[in-house]
């Protein structure tokens, strides 16, 4: 009993002290993510844990090399390829929009050479967008390569959050499987140089 | 007793880190976005409800038109985004995806109507990040709110609520959704809504 006069005061200042930080935190949300932040990934560390589902289109499925059903779920390690290079986007993001062409562009130009075709794979990941929204980026723009959807921004928050469009390259077979190699915000600039930085840093 | 409270502390943190929305931050804004953080969901009453004639306006566009609800009367079902604020996270993420579903909007004879509280200058900086929107972005600035007051939306800090709202050719409103102000409003619901309004496949 004499004890418990003690402990009920203290448990209600712990109590109290707790709700005012937490009230101080809800303020912003910044505060609220910056602890659970996962970083952004960079070139060197491994691409985080992520689960696709498998396209319903079988040919985007051959594209992809996967053995899967559709609506299965998948890992970017499961893809075929040497390098497997994704495209973070938002169909509501403009400059996202901007730059599809280049990125189609840099697509086309890998998939018109036999040898890069089965070592690159693309995929883009249309964080906070449902399958619908997707699926409006991708008859807009005419894009080919597989895109997929992250409508509740799982993979959005474990990749750091990341402004869009970003771009991730990773070795996707061999020894360094699942590091990445290339990670960069906004526009890579012209489709060619691109694929050559690309294959130079794969090289390496 | 200590049980309950631990609960309690349990839930709340729960509660507050279940809140925390997020948003796809667009690389076009850069850093120039404004976050408020989390804001009370919703903040204000509506005072129309579906089956009611819209409340008309006349409002500047930033194109330096003049519109009217009335001009569409008998012509296009109007679909009103109103957006709380200028240069702030979710905002800045809605409209440019409307903007690449202009073919969407004509299938249904539609036509989309942006409106927000911010003035003028304020929404052509920010809408010209967006690049060439093919709807008009109307300002309620002045008197301040007195459209986005008429529907029920303004909140008490002066900015509307994140609310779409469907007028059918004849001038009545088939639709309200005054949603978080913290998310944004699932395109596909506003898509459907439109296809089943104008009797459209």
């Amino acid at each position: 009993m004499k004890n418990n006069r003690f402990f009920k005061p203290f448990l209600a200042a712990v109590v109290f002290g707790s709700l005012l930080f937490l009230c101080g935190c809800s303020g912003s949300r910044q505060a609220v993510d910056k602890p659970d932040k996962a970083p952004i990934p960079a070139a060197g560390e491994q691409l985080p844990a992520m689960t696709l589902t498998a396209p319903e289109n079988a040919l985007t499925r051959t594209y992809l090399g996967l053995q899967n059903d559709a609506g299965q779920t998948i890992s970017p390690g499961e893809i075929g390829g040497d390098i497997l290079l994704i495209e973070i986007f938002s169909m509501y993001c403009p400059y996202c929009q901007h730059e599809a062409p280049t990125v189609n562009e840099l697509y086309s130009l890998i998939q018109s050479d036999t040898k890069l075709a089965a070592r690159i794979k693309m995929i883009g990941i249309g964080i906070g967008n449902s399958a619908f929204e997707v699926g409006i980026f991708r008859d807009k723009y005419s894009v080919a390569f597989p895109l997929f959807a992250d409508s509740d921004y799982t993979i959005y928050k474990d990749i750091g959050q990341v402004r869009t469009p970003f771009f991730i390259a990773i070795h996707n077979r061999g020894e360094k499987k699942n590091q990445i190699f290339y990670a960069k915000r906004g526009s890579f600039g012209n489709p060619e140089d691109f694929l050559q930085i690309l294959l130079d840093l794969a090289a390496r | 007793m200590i049980r309950k409270l631990t609960l309690t502390i349990a839930a709340m943190i729960g509660l507050l880190l279940l809140q925390a929305p997020l948003f796809a931050a667009s690389g076009s804004f850069k850093e120039m976005i404004y976050d408020p953080g989390i804001l009370p969901p919703i903040d204000s009453l509506l005072k129309v409800k579906v089956g009611d004639t819209a409340p008309g306006f006349t409002l500047p566009a930033v194109s330096g038109k003049v519109i009217s609800l009335q001009d569409y009367r008998g012509k296009k079902i109007v679909v009103l985004s109103f957006i709380p604020a200028a240069w702030t996270p979710v905002c800045s993420d809605q409209w440019p995806g409307y903007n690449i579903v202009e073919s969407m909007f004509a299938k249904y004879d539609a036509t989309l109507l942006g409106l927000s509280v911010d003035n003028i200058p304020t929404l052509f900086s920010w809408t010209g990040q967006m690049g060439k929107l093919w709807f008009e972005v109307l300002s309620d600035f002045w008197p301040h709110g007195q459209t986005a007051n008429s529907y029920g939306i303004l909140r008490s800090t002066g900015v509307s609520e994140r609310c779409l709202v469907i007028i059918d050719k004849k001038g009545i409103i088939r639709y309200i959704n005054v949603n978080d102000i913290n998310q944004r409003p699932p395109l596909e619901t506003l898509i459907k809504e439109l296809e089943k309004i104008s009797g459209k496949k």
